[in-house]
């Protein structure tokens, strides 16, 4: 299967959405959850392709003269396909009883810019080159924009000059030099196994300062000291924060250091020439600052994207850490962290449509009228712990023993420390709901369910339960990770 | 007829510009010079294809040999660039109708189109003729009807303007006039080719110096490289927005074209680069250009000025690839004075739309913009992201090549230093789109809330331009092919 079909369901959705419009609502949303089955049905042929040992590429498109758009799927790509398009599918299902029950504005541009998003990250996933990985990476950027601003007003506004300024600046500023700097001296902008740096003549220092240009270059991957558009994004409709904010986006980012460590670096070139060595304390201070602002956090998606923040550098120390065991970890570590993060995310616009509260000083007693809800919110956030039995002790674990294997134990320990702060600025919020006493409620009287729409439960059902089966049952995807090749 | 098209390219418009004076009338003289433009740019397209597949012409004017007589000289470099000046001149020139009815009272229109037609010629006949005395006869041409076309400006300031740039234009004309004249002194003939074989056996090499050093003052003047830019800014802000959009695609690119011919297929890039260091002079003006005119621009409240500092700092990009003087930094900056002429007409006719639309381009002003105005303010976005220079328009083109062909040669802090300049332009056109996109009417009269759109015959060429500018972005290789060649061309000589 050509990888170039995954762009056609949600480029070929758009005409539709915009043709259904506000007055055909029903047709519309139908549309999306086709494309959006198509487009999971295209990612599970290019997989099918991929285990059957082809190499499933597009053909490719010249730009410039030596420099030309192209796809082509490998393990990291279909994973990350596969979990895009399984999340928009849920993600779109759960928009429906969500911007229905809150009544929002404007839905049709919102499901319009959420499809090209989508397409832009089904070209991040499957890009053969930087250059495919920058245009998606832009485009992505661009198109989340009026999500992000879905509201309008001054806090969106101010919102979304934090959003674009940050992402487009460091992009432009750090990523792109960075990318025509690796091929000026490699002559090559291809994903190579083993990468395309080796042999290039780079110093060491060289080496490290690239290195650092890609990596605070890739901003959406949320490393300090350029996160701040994180947070500032969560003005946006829930969904959107579920799914940009928690998987499509910040994940692209996470993704793309992962792939450049592994085909344009070669994890054994990072290892050897000690590049990452200035970069790591920066990832390892993120995943603790991240934590204590989010304790400081009374909001429920603001604690929560500080959370991910947090998450994210995970993903990125493992890139850094550049072993095989550590960059598997990290690859594991953005799906188990996308089912976890996008459960509380649903969670969150859950409470917010059923109860319209978003301060967690509010949520107290909550549990009984939400059962279901602050349930699937336990679940979730044991998985971003990551404790059994949900996925992300896996990922956890991976990532704790490549961590290891460097001979250092800094690492390990910050990741255990961490996990304590996880654990201290998360479980509180479903005891919480559930332990303590409801305020609204008078002495004697009993709570009555007040679940949010169906559509909405059910799409965090689906997640949570998924949560606990990649716990169960992981081996597709470390047997899919297997598969990578590292040199 | 066929083989005559370099001769009537600029002979049909030129004798088109009196036409219109004896017909004065609005409508007729607009459709005379649309029909006269649009023969031009027929006549560039035949002649460019003619050069890429044939060779290069040398067509003799009147059928005088080339010593005596006047020769036009046309490889891919001033093929492209004829074809760029004459169609933007047809696409802007539709946009103009209703643009100019607006601005230029109707008793001046047949006026300002036989001006636009004079300043038309004379901007193909500098880039096409292969004499350097020819050069200085049509720069004349274009300057004095360019005045003419500022001073028409509905703003009164439009005349100081224009009479500002009239005393610098003269004065970089006359400095032309003088470099050319010891160029005669020097090799004793006025033929571009015969002066560049000349000038290495000439026996006063000193008054080849000073012919040099005038020329390049003088055509860092007529091309507004910082920091002989002061006229630049009110000329583009008070002149009938139009002409804007028009000279901002056209003038200062063709003064560079003139640049680099002179510099390099005249002087000899041996000379110029080798043994005067010309990359000494332009490189800082260029860099320094780029930086500091960024950096204006971001505090201009008004657009058209902002533009038009940006089209400074954006020359200092073309100027910058030109002085690296290799293969692919020439490349770059050709490839540059395509897209940005693209991007920027694109950019100065959003701004005419609004100021259609609204009256004035005063930034803090506006309310609404984009509930009035959403197919004029997604114009100016994509065109703005063109400027920019982010993936998939014409602007990551060239500022991928330019940064490419300075780290090839290891200049990296002058890639650091593009870079900077581009996070610049992020925030001046990034405050632009917030202005549009967020600010809120004001006013407590809600009524206004409806769309009110700028005419089609404005709107549908300035897409037009975009959707250029958009097939450019993403097929790159026909420019970058077409300015790879001219590079090679100037790189070789005559």
């Amino acid at each position: 299967m050509n990888p170039l079909w995954t762009l056609v369901p949600p480029l070929a959705v758009i005409p539709f959405i915009l043709f259904f419009g506000e007055k055909r609502k029903n047709l519309r949303e139908a549309s999306i959850i086709v494309a959006g089955l198509a487009l999971l049905l295209i990612n599970n042929l290019i997989y099918n392709d991929l285990v059957a040992g082809g190499t499933p590429q597009s053909g490719e498109f010249a730009i410039m003269a030596n420099y030309s758009l192209k796809l082509s799927a490998e393990p990291m790509g279909v994973i990350f396909g596969l979990l895009a398009s399984f999340l928009w599918v849920v993600t779109t299902v759960y928009s429906i009883g969500y911007m229905r029950g809150h009544h929002e504005i404007n839905q049709t541009r919102f499901y319009t810019c959420f499809a090209l998003a989508l397409a832009a990250v089904m070209g991040a996933a499957y890009a053969d080159n930087l250059l495919t990985l920058f245009v998606a990476y832009e485009v992505i950027t661009i198109s989340t924009f009026p999500l992000v601003t879905h509201a309008g007003g001054e806090a969106a506004r101010k919102a979304g000059k934090v959003y674009i300024g940050i992402l487009m600046s460091t992009s432009i500023a750090f990523l792109l030099p960075a990318i025509i700097w690796t091929t000026v001296v490699s002559g090559s902008m291809d994903f190579v196994p083993g990468g395309v740096l080796t042999g290039a003549g780079l110093s060491n220092g060289s080496l490290a300062f690239l290195l650092a240009l890609f990596v605070f270059g890739i901003a959406k991957s949320g490393l300090m000291p350029f996160h701040r558009w994180l947070p500032a994004a969560m003005v946006a409709p829930t969904p959107v924060s579920a799914l940009l904010h928690a998987v499509a986006v910040v994940k692209t980012g996470v993704f793309s250091l992962l792939k450049i460590v592994t085909y344009t670096f070669g994890i054994d070139l990072v290892t050897i020439s000690g590049a990452a060595y200035f970069l790591l304390p920066v990832a390892g201070f993120t995943i603790i600052a991240a934590s204590i602002v989010a304790f400081t956090k009374d909001n429920l998606k603001a604690r929560l994207a500080y959370s991910t923040i947090g998450q994210l550098a995970y993903i990125v120390l493992a890139a850094l850490l550049a072993t095989v065991m550590s960059v598997s970890g990290g690859v594991l570590h953005i799906v188990m962290h996308a089912f976890g993060k996008i459960t509380l995310f649903f969670c969150a616009g859950a409470i917010l449509v059923a109860l319209h509260k978003s301060e967690i000083s509010k949520l107290n007693g909550i549990g009984r009228r939400m059962p279901i809800t602050m349930g699937c919110f336990f679940i979730g956030a044991v998985s971003i712990i990551g404790l059994p039995p949900a996925g992300g002790a896996w990922s956890k674990l991976l990532i704790a023993g490549g961590s290891l294997e460097t001979g250092t134990i800094v690492w390990a320990m910050i990741l255990m420390f961490s996990t304590l702060l996880n654990i201290a600025y998360l479980l509180p919020i479903p005891l919480r709901a559930f332990l303590k006493p409801d305020p609204d409620l008078k002495p004697g009287e009993r709570a009555t369910m007040q679940e949010a729409p169906f559509a909405c439960l059910w799409a965090i059902m689906l997640t949570t339960i998924t949560c606990l089966v990649l716990f169960l049952y992981p081996a597709p995807l470390t047997d899919l990770i297997g598969m990578i090749q590292w040199r | 007829m066929y083989e005559q098209l370099p001769a009537l390219m600029i002979l049909v418009p030129f004798t088109a510009a009196p036409v219109c004076v004896v017909f004065r009338h609005a409508l007729a003289s607009w459709v005379i010079a649309l029909a006269a433009s649009l023969f031009s740019l027929f006549a560039a397209w035949q002649v460019l294809e003619h050069v890429r597949t044939v060779g290069i012409i040398r067509y003799k004017v009147g059928g005088w040999a080339a010593p005596s007589g006047i020769e036009y000289y046309i490889d891919t470099l001033n093929a492209s660039v004829l074809l760029l000046v004459s169609g933007i001149s047809c696409i802007v020139l539709v946009y103009a109708y209703r643009s100019v009815i607006k601005q230029v009272p109707l008793a001046k229109h047949y006026l300002f189109y036989t001006a636009w037609l004079m300043c038309m010629s004379g901007l193909l006949g500098i880039v096409i003729t292969g004499d350097a005395f020819n050069v200085f006869v049509f720069l004349e041409v274009s300057s004095l009807a360019t005045y003419m076309l500022i001073s028409m400006g509905s703003d009164r300031r439009a005349l100081t303007a224009s009479f500002r740039y009239l005393i610098m234009g003269s004065v970089g004309a006359s400095f032309i006039l003088i470099g050319i004249g010891f160029l005669y002194a020097a090799t004793g003939t006025l033929n571009m080719i015969d002066i560049s074989e000349r000038i290495p056996n000439s026996e006063s090499q000193r008054a080849v110096l000073v012919a040099f050093s005038f020329i390049c003052i003088g055509v860092m003047i007529k091309a507004a490289i910082f920091p002989l830019h002061a006229w630049l800014a009110n000329a583009y802000t008070y002149a009938p927005v139009a002409v804007t959009a028009f000279l901002a695609g056209t003038a200062t690119k063709v003064s560079l074209y003139v640049l680099l011919r002179f510099f390099f297929s005249i002087f000899g890039y041996e000379y110029s680069f080798g043994q005067l260091l010309l990359n000494g002079v332009l490189l800082p003006a260029a860099v320094a250009g780029f930086i500091l005119m960024s950096l204006v621009a971001v505090y201009q409240t008004d657009l058209r000025r902002m533009l038009a500092y940006s089209s400074v700092a954006q020359l200092g990009y073309i100027v910058a690839g030109i002085s690296l003087a290799s293969q692919a930094g020439l490349t770059a900056g050709i490839v540059h004075i395509l897209n940005h002429a693209l991007v920027k007409s694109a950019l100065f006719m959003a701004v005419g739309c609004i100021i259609y639309q609204v009256g004035h381009a005063h930034r803090p002003s506006f309310d609404d913009l984009f509930k009035r105005m959403p197919f004029t303010c997604i114009a100016f976005i994509i065109a703005g992201l063109g400027l920019i220079g982010v993936p998939l328009t014409v602007g990551f083109i060239s500022k991928f090549a330019l940064i490419e062909a300075s780290m090839d040669r290891g200049w990296w802090l002058i890639a650091a230093l593009i870079l900077v300049s581009s996070l610049m332009a992020v925030v001046y056109i990034g405050r632009v789109v917030e202005v549009m996109l967020f600010r809120q009417s004001r006013t407590s009269t809600p009524e206004v809330s409806g769309m009110s759109e700028a005419p089609l015959s404005m709107l549908a060429p300035m897409y037009l331009l975009i959707v250029i500018g958009l097939y450019f972005g993403i097929n790159g290789d026909a420019t970058l092919s077409l300015a790879g060649e001219a590079a090679e061309q100037l790189l070789g000589g005559f």
